[in-house]
Formats: C-alpha cells, sequence, structure tokens
C-alpha cells in the first residue's frame, strides 16, 4: 500500500468516523470532536493530494455486485492539486465551526452532513471513472444540502434557498450525467482514459462538451446558472458558506478542466469562444451586483461569481489559442486559470469565515448597520483586510500574481511570430482585457466598500458598538487564511511550478521560478518577483519612518472626540456614507442593466411643501437574470401544473379510463 | 518561437551595468521627483494664477506647505482607527515606487521588477485604495462621498487605462515600459502612426482621471458637490496631509514623466554614462514642467463635467482604446 492509496482509506476512514462522532457525541464537546476530525480529514486529503501531485501513483479500487466496471479511486496529479486546495479549505472551516457552530448549525444532523460533504468532496478529483465521480458529487451535493437545511426552523428563507439550491444543483447533475452520457455511448467504457479516445471534431464530442460546460459552469456559479448563489450562500452558516464557496465551486472548475485539459484537450475554437463568453459575462455581471450588495454574505457570493467567471475566461483563451496554436500563450492562460483557482480558494474562504466572525460577534450582516470593528475586532479586521487585497487583486497578493498572469497570456496571445493568429482572436484578446479590467476596477470598489464600510470609522448601530472579538479557534483558521493569502503571493514561482506540473504530461506550461520566489513566463518573455517589489517598497518605506518617528517624538498626534466634518457640531454616525450610498454612483451609472427598483417617499410638514419631516428611501436591485429568464420558466411550469390539476379530479373512473387508454397506446405500440 | 532560454534569460547578472547602474538611476529619479513633484504643482498653480490675472503664490508655495504640515500635529477623530495615519504613508510609498519604476531618467532596469506596466498600475491602485480608506476612516459624509465619486471614477478608468497599455504593447511585443520606450526611440514613426496617437490620447484622459484634474476632477475645489479628491483629505492634518498631498502630486509628475517619454522619447538614458545621466533628468525635467504648464494652460479652458457625465467621457477614450488595439492587429 503506497501513500496515496492508504491516504484514500484513511480519508475514508476519518470521514466515517466524523460522521459517526458527529451522530453519537453529546452536545457539550460534539462540535469539538466532530471538528477536529473534520479538520484531521482536510490534513489527510492534503497530505494525500501532496502525494499525488509529487506523482505518486496509487489506487484504490472497489468491486461492485453491479455488472459494471468496479469504481476507481487514483489521484492523478490535476486530481491531486484539486485534493490539496478542497482539503485545506475543509480544514480550516472544521476549525471554525467548532467556534461558530451554535444551536442547529451544532446539531448531530447538521455535524453528520458536514463530515459526509467534505469526505465526498475531497474524494471527487480521485475518481477515475464516471460512476464515482458522479457517486462522490452526489455525496458532496447531499452533504451540502443538508447542512444548509440546518437553520430551517428559525428562518422561513431557508427553506426557499434550499429548494433552489436543489434544483439548481440537480439541473448541474443532469447536465453533466448527459455529457458523460454521450460520451460513454460513444466509446463504451466508463473509465476517464475511455472516454478521452473520443474524437474531437465528432459531433458526440461536441455535444458532450456543452452538456458538460453548462453542467460544471452550473457548480461554478457561472451565469445565467448562478441563481443559487446569492440565496444560498447567504442563508447557510457562515463556516459552511465559506467551503462551498471557497472549495465546493473548485469542483466546478475540476471538472471543467477535467473536460478541456484531460477528455477532450483539442477542442475546435467556437469552445474556446463558448468559455470565454461564459465566464466573460458571469464576471462582470457578478462583481456588479457585488458591487452593489449591501449584505456582506450577498456580496461576497456574488463575487464568488465573478472569481470563477475569470478563472473561466483563463480557461476559454486557453483552449481559443491553443487551438490557434499560440501555446505558450495558452500555456499561460491555463496556469492563470488555475492560479486564480488557488488564490480564489484562501481570500474567499478567509472573507466568509471573517462575515461569519462579524455574524457572530454583531448578529448583523448589513453593512448599512455595521462600522467601527477594526478596533473592536482587530484580528478579524486585519485578515479580512488583506483577503480583500486579495479580491481586489492587489500587490502583493496571490490574486494579484494570478492577474497579472492572465493579463500577459492575454496581451501576447493575438500574435505568434509577429503575426496575427486570426481574427477572432485579434478580436477576443481585446475584449478580454477589457473585461478583466472592468471586473478588476469594480472589485476594487466592492472591497474598499466592503471593508471600508464594515471596520473603518463608526459604529452604525448599537450592535456593532458593543461587538467583541471572536475567541480563539475562530482566528486560527482566520489568520492561516490570510497567510495563505499573502504567503501565495510572495512566493507564485513554486506555486506556478506545481501547477505547471499538474496540468502535464501533455501540455508542460515554460513557467520557472526567478530571484526571491518569483515566476517567469519564458515562453512569452514576462517576470514578477513579488519578493523584490516588497523589498524595495521597504526601502523606500525607511526614509518615511524615520521623518514620522521624529515628528511624532516632538508633534504627537492629537485625538479629538469630532472629527472636523466640515464644521458640523452635531455629526452622529448615522451621517456617515452607508454601503448603499458608496454603491450608489454605480448604481446610476449601470442603471440598464441592474434595474434598481427605487421609492421615495416625502412627509411634509403640515402644511408647507417645502419644509420636509422625513424622508423614506428604498431602493432594491434584484437580479435581472432571475426575473427575466427564471421566472417565466417557474410561471410557465405553474400554469402547467395548474392546468394538469384539471385532469385530476379524483374519480375513481376517470383514473381507470386513463389506464385503460395507456394500456391501449403500449398495445399498439409494441405491435407496431 | 519561444523566445529567451527558460529561466536563464531573467538571471540576474551581478555586474555593474545589471545592477548598479540601474540602481544609481533610480535612486537619481527618486530624488529628483520628490524635488521636481512640489515644484511642479507650483508651476501648474502659478501658470494658472497668471492666466486668470491673479498675482499667484508663486512656484515653490507647495514646498512651504510641505514644510510646514510636516512640523504640525495630526489631529484624528476620537471613533478613527490605525487606517488615518497609514493610509498617506502607504500612498506616498506607493507613488515613490512609481518614481522608481517608472523609465523617466532612462530605461535602464532593476533586476528581477522591470517596469511592467501592469505591475505599475497595480501599485498606484494601492495608493488609491489607500486613499479612499482614508477618506472612509474619518466617519463623516464628505469623506464617503469623496470616497465613493473616486472608487468609481477609478473603477471606470481602469478599462481604459489596461486596454491603452496593452495598444502601447504591441509595436513592442512586451508590456514592459523601458522596451516601449526603448522601441518608439528606435523607430520614431511608431510615436504618430494613428494607432499610437488613439492609445497615447485613450492614456492621457486616463491618467487626468487618476490624478484627478479638470475635467473630471477640479484639484482646487471646496464645494461639496464637485469635490472628488479634496473631500478624502478633509479630515486629514499636519504631517498625514503631507502626505496625503506629496503622495498625489508625486503620482501626477510621474505619470506626467511618463507621458512625455511615449510622446518625446528623446533624451532618455538608455545606456549608462555620467552625462547621459544629467541629461536624461534635465530632459524628464524640462518634459514634465512642460506638460504641466500645457496642462494648466488647457484648464483654464475647461470647466469640471459633471460626476454623471465622466463615464460618458471615459467610455469615449475606453473606444479610443479598443479601436487603437484592433486596428494594430487588423490593419497591420
Amino acid at each position: 500500500m503506497n501513500a496515496v492509496q492508504s491516504g484514500l482509506v484513511v480519508q475514508a476512514l476519518l470521514a466515517l468516523a466524523a460522521v459517526a462522532t458527529g451522530l453519537l457525541s453529546p452536545v457539550s464537546w460534539r462540535s469539538r470532536a466532530t471538528g477536529a476530525l473534520c479538520a484531521l480529514l482536510g490534513v489527510a486529503g492534503i497530505v494525500t493530494g501532496a502525494a499525488a501531485l509529487g506523482g505518486a501513483n496509487g489506487a484504490l479500487t472497489i468491486p461492485l455486485a453491479l455488472p459494471i466496471d468496479p469504481l476507481v479511486l487514483s489521484p492523478d496529479r490535476l486530481g491531486g492539486l484539486f485534493m490539496i486546495v478542497v482539503s485545506a479549505v475543509g480544514a480550516l472551516v472544521s476549525l471554525f465551526g467548532i467556534g461558530s457552530a451554535r444551536g442547529a448549525e451544532a446539531s448531530r444532523t447538521s455535524w453528520a452532513a458536514m463530515a459526509v460533504f467534505l469526505g465526498g468532496m475531497q474524494l471527487v478529483p480521485a475518481a477515475t471513472d464516471v460512476v464515482s465521480f458522479l457517486l462522490l458529487w452526489e455525496i458532496m451535493t447531499l452533504g451540502s444540502t443538508v447542512l444548509l437545511l440546518a437553520d430551517h426552523a428559525s428562518r422561513s428563507t431557508v427553506y426557499s434557498a434550499a429548494i433552489w439550491y436543489s434544483a439548481m444543483s440537480q439541473l448541474s447533475f443532469f447536465f453533466v450525467l448527459a455529457g458523460f452520457g454521450v460520451l460513454v455511448a460513444a466509446t463504451g467504457g466508463t473509465g476517464f482514459q475511455t472516454l478521452a479516445t473520443v474524437p474531437a471534431d465528432s459531433w458526440p464530442a461536441n455535444l458532450a462538451f456543452v452538456l458538460l460546460l453548462l453542467g460544471f459552469g452550473g457548480k461554478a456559479e457561472l451565469v445565467p446558472l448562478h441563481v443559487w448563489v446569492p440565496r444560498v450562500l447567504p442563508e447557510a452558516p457562515s463556516h459552511v458558506a465559506a467551503a462551498m464557496s471557497g472549495a465546493m465551486v473548485k469542483i466546478g472548475v475540476y471538472g471543467a478542466l477535467l473536460v478541456c485539459v484531460r477528455l477532450l484537450p483539442s477542442g475546435p475554437p467556437w469552445w474556446g469562444v463558448l468559455i470565454l463568453v461564459l465566464g466573460g459575462v458571469s464576471a462582470v455581471y457578478g462583481i456588479l451586483q457585488a458591487s452593489v450588495a449591501s449584505d456582506l454574505k450577498v456580496l461576497l457570493a456574488y463575487s464568488t461569481t465573478e472569481n470563477m467567471g475569470l478563472v473561466f475566461l483563463g480557461l476559454g483563451a486557453s483552449v481559443l489559442l491553443r487551438s490557434y496554436n499560440a501555446t505558450a500563450a495558452a500555456d499561460a492562460a491555463l496556469v492563470a486559470a488555475l492560479l486564480l483557482m488557488v488564490s480564489h480558494a484562501a481570500f474567499k474562504t478567509t472573507l466568509f469565515l471573517g462575515a461569519g466572525a462579524v455574524a457572530h460577534a454583531t448578529g448583523e450582516l448589513n453593512l448599512d448597520r455595521l462600522g467601527g470593528l477594526g478596533k473592536r475586532m482587530p484580528w478579524t479586521a486585519g485578515t479580512f483586510g488583506l483577503a480583500s487585497l486579495g479580491a481586489a487583486s492587489l500587490p502583493i497578493t496571490s490574486g494579484f500574481v494570478a492577474e497579472w498572469m492572465l493579463l500577459q497570456a492575454l496581451i501576447h496571445g493575438a500574435r505568434l511570430d509577429g503575426e496575427v493568429v486570426s481574427v477572432a482572436a485579434s478580436i477576443a484578446m481585446p475584449l478580454a482585457v477589457a473585461v478583466l479590467a472592468l471586473t478588476a476596477g469594480l472589485a476594487l470598489l466592492t472591497f474598499v466598500k466592503a471593508y471600508g464600510i464594515a471596520f473603518l470609522a463608526r459604529p452604525r448601530s448599537r450592535k456593532a458598538s458593543i461587538a467583541r472579538e471572536v475567541p480563539w479557534v475562530m482566528r486560527v483558521p482566520l489568520v492561516l487564511g490570510a497567510l495563505a493569502v499573502v504567503g501565495l503571493g510572495l512566493m507564485p514561482g513554486p506555486l506556478a511550478a506545481a501547477i505547471a506540473a499538474a496540468v502535464g504530461p501533455v501540455i508542460v506550461p515554460d513557467v520557472h521560478t526567478v530571484g526571491l520566489a518569483g515566476v517567469s513566463l519564458s515562453g512569452i518573455d514576462a517576470v514578477l518577483d513579488p519578493g523584490t517589489l516588497v523589498i524595495l517598497a521597504g526601502l523606500v518605506l525607511v526614509p518615511i519612518l524615520v521623518i514620522v518617528a521624529l515628528g511624532a517624538r516632538r508633534h504627537p498626534t492629537r485625538v479629538d472626540p469630532l472629527p472636523w466634518a466640515g464644521g458640523g457640531s452635531r455629526l452622529r454616525p448615522r451621517m456617515q456614507y452607508t454601503a448603499t450610498s458608496y454603491a450608489e454612483p454605480l448604481v446610476r451609472v449601470f442603471d440598464d442593466v441592474l434595474r434598481p427598483s427605487r421609492d421615495v417617499e416625502v412627509t411634509h410638514v403640515g402644511e408647507s411643501r417645502y419644509l420636509v419631516e422625513k424622508v423614506h428611501v428604498e431602493q432594491t436591485v434584484s437580479d435581472v437574470i432571475e426575473t427575466r429568464l427564471y421566472r417565466p420558466v417557474l410561471n410557465a411550469a405553474q400554469r402547467f401544473g395548474l392546468a394538469a390539476r384539471r385532469a385530476q379530479d379524483g374519480s375513481i373512473h376517470r383514473y381507470l379510463g386513463y389506464s385503460f387508454a395507456a394500456l391501449l397506446v403500449v398495445l399498439i405500440a409494441v405491435s407496431l | 518561437m519561444r523566445v529567451g532560454t527558460g529561466a536563464a534569460a531573467h538571471a540576474v547578472e551581478l555586474t555593474w551595468a545589471g545592477i548598479g547602474a540601474p540602481i544609481l538611476m533610480a535612486v537619481l529619479q527618486l530624488a529628483l521627483f520628490v524635488f521636481l513633484a512640489p515644484l511642479l504643482i507650483g508651476v501648474i498653480r502659478q501658470v494658472r494664477a497668471r492666466l486668470e490675472g491673479r498675482a499667484g503664490a508663486g512656484i515653490w508655495q507647495p514646498w512651504r506647505d510641505v514644510r510646514k504640515l510636516l512640523a504640525k500635529e495630526p489631529v484624528h477623530a476620537a471613533d478613527s482607527s490605525w487606517m488615518l495615519s497609514v493610509g498617506p504613508i502607504v500612498l506616498l510609498v506607493s507613488s515613490l515606487l512609481l518614481c522608481v519604476l517608472l523609465p523617466l531618467v532612462g530605461t535602464l532596469a532593476l533586476p528581477l521588477i522591470p517596469s511592467d506596466l501592469f505591475v505599475i498600475v497595480s501599485v498606484m491602485l494601492i495608493g488609491v485604495v489607500a486613499l479612499a480608506l482614508v477618506g472612509l476612516d474619518g466617519g463623516t459624509a464628505f469623506g464617503g462621498m469623496g470616497s465613493s465619486r473616486h472608487m468609481t471614477v477609478a473603477a471606470l478608468v481602469e478599462p481604459t487605462l489596461l486596454l491603452s497599455i496593452y495598444a502601447l504593447s504591441i509595436p513592442a511585443g512586451s508590456s514592459t515600459l523601458s522596451l516601449i520606450v526603448q522601441t518608439r526611440l528606435q523607430t520614431p514613426a511608431v510615436i504618430i502612426s494613428p494607432v499610437s496617437l488613439l492609445a497615447m490620447v485613450a492614456l492621457a484622459i486616463a491618467i487626468m482621471a487618476e490624478t484627478s484634474r479638470l475635467p473630471i476632477d477640479n484639484p482646487s475645489t471646496h464645494l461639496e458637490l464637485t469635490m472628488l479628491h479634496e473631500a478624502m483629505v478633509l479630515e486629514s492634518s499636519g504631517r498625514d496631509l503631507a502626505w496625503l498631498e506629496l503622495g498625489s502630486w508625486l503620482k501626477l509628475a510621474a505619470l506626467l514623466g511618463l507621458l512625455g517619454n511615449l510622446i518625446v522619447p528623446w533624451g532618455v538614458l538608455t545606456d549608462f554614462t555620467v552625462p547621459g545621466l544629467l541629461l536624461g533628468a534635465v530632459a524628464v525635467a524640462a518634459k514634465v514642467l512642460a506638460l504641466g504648464t500645457a496642462l494648466s494652460v488647457g484648464e483654464v479652458f475647461l470647466a469640471k463635467a459633471r460626476l454623471f457625465s465622466v463615464p460618458e467621457l471615459l467610455a469615449g477614450s475606453f473606444a479610443l482604446a479598443l479601436l487603437a488595439v484592433t486596428a494594430s492587429y487588423l490593419v497591420a
């Protein structure tokens, strides 16, 4: 038994042990014991994934009584990479859950479901055949659905979220199943290696590609299959939302990579264009919705759609450029997409856990009622701030390196040896750069808003003013997550090299480590070393700090109870800008896309039209895709249901008539 | 074709030409721009004052302001956090990094940190974010308003900025600024090509927006309806304000220096010599001051655009940049 094989067995055993502990242990130590076991499960996943990424082979074969091939779990390098990412997120959220899970979130069912969810999710990347892949995929979905329902007794919105989630998950599953079905029918086997033998230009390959892209895109929260995200993530317990957004959506990305890198590696250009368009639309739409959201978790949920959109943008660019033989740029785009995926896991987990810490301390997630938490919760504020830098792709975080690499790949993509590779690429690349830039700009605004409104200035409500820092067991995962964001950003070289190894052996990206763990893309002649940049910033900083220190001794900072505020003396916290007012200019600029509904009610004093007693303003921004695309379909389904009710009036004679008619139809069909 | 041979292409050469000369040039650039930035603002204000028929405060007034502010105590509101004192320093560091990284005096690249435009834009955005957070941390309506408008403009400028960089990078085959400037120096025909002109116009508009100049923002206003930059720094005082002002001025000076070197690349140092270094310093100072004067003259004839017509202006410049990129592929 080698490392990978025993790692897989240990993971399965730990998952079972955690389920058992969750179900059997008393409430006094249930969270601690099960959380610790889940965290161990994550560590086992990291170790197994690292072994697989290092090139160790090992397979776990599970024979079945059914007349199909046995299930084989054997992660390749790519699977190993995803197993590490998913397991690391799982370990962090389990630790956080020990402190944050309260009441129904810490029930037997919830903890057992948590173990099922994490176990299933960690093992999906190990699947080497369709049956085990789908089985583990469904285990993951099942676990997360149960987890989502934890709070159903106290909030009615949880029900509707769970229904949306189940429906959309099953839609994804249907697409994936259908896509794999087409490939299995075309090749006659269920193993991924057999499926890969399908010719890329045949119709089964094209059909399967579209179906699988829709299925995996749905899991990865791409527009227009993202509608569950803004409902589900805010309703799920914080640590579960972190696991869903930080890890589960990565399984969607893994699926897409499985298709584009392993099963159907040489697709026609239109595949790339399709992924590119899906990704680009998701990125812009996601970040626009995030930038106007006032609820912290809704904001983070939409931002996940944006990030996954960018990952798919990179993947699409890679497929498109590869079809035109611009290999160096295609490889760089692929590595960038994976870097973005890894860095998203780090910063989005930290952000969701940070939001969980805020909710834990204040019971409030509406940014309009938060504020001033930086002083009251310094650990949460610091880690949330670093993760926000990552989400806004600013130096020196991992998000920055990923976006830089994607930009480099895009600007070098349309030309090869000084020749334009194709008209399609020379239009697609500038548009992709524009999408990436707009997304990056709006992400900047979004996260300045999220951090600035929640953690800076003065508290906007009493709950926020009495907030206290969360306990240690919740701070540790926050700090680890923030360290990952900065650490991955400081040494992109080794990370990119690991990713390059993971996408092999057919694709061999030309990336190297230079300087202080910096990264060099020799194929397109680009180099970035964040470590040197930090040293340079440090050198520049020294004289400033000296001047500040000297000045502070002679003229120390004075603290005044009132800000100057343009001379106003009765300044109340409510007069500060809120998240809603912060995004107001943007709502106006993107009026056509966001379609906000605004309701202004002015109450006048007595007879006068000029004196105002109070003004009530209400603004809601709904999801245009939900109201325009899903509502009509749902309404039609409902109308059909109502119409079908007329056929069922409870009369036994009518039902006997139906049976007779059905029998006749069958007999006729058989005799034909 | 694969350019370079793997890691060796980016290995650090421990020689005078590889390390010493670029570092010397970077230090000179830094010192020059720290001296030049307040002077540039002084010149801009003085030219404007004279054109408007006022006497003006003299070109050294910004220097005197900085000295005065540095000798004063900062006052913080009781509920504010460390951001009020750290934010200004972050802005200043980001602007100083711009002065180090941009090819202003010459195009000698520091080892491992080429003047990659995307990196430079990100470094600049750190300053933008720091300023926006300082605006929010004061806990007043003014600061939040300025911060919100500032970030909205910054978000909308980003596509123009990156696309015009893209357009500029196409002739050089790299987004490294020193290579772009060198290419323009070697083949001056690139400078007056239509594609390059479109990209330069788009870049100039983006830079005006990034540095809060007319018509996007009025740097001399204190009317609440029109403030962007000024609203954010209202709560800052003493040292904090000095850093904020100096940081913003440095950013303007460095970006004008970049524009100057892109339009008129002559005079920049490409191979290290001491006279070349001095010539480069004088040339870039002259370019920055000339552009500053032109900016000031232009601003006399401009009114600030309404906040909600700024997106239209930026959309226009975005269209120019997109045209520049696609044209350079499809026409060429």
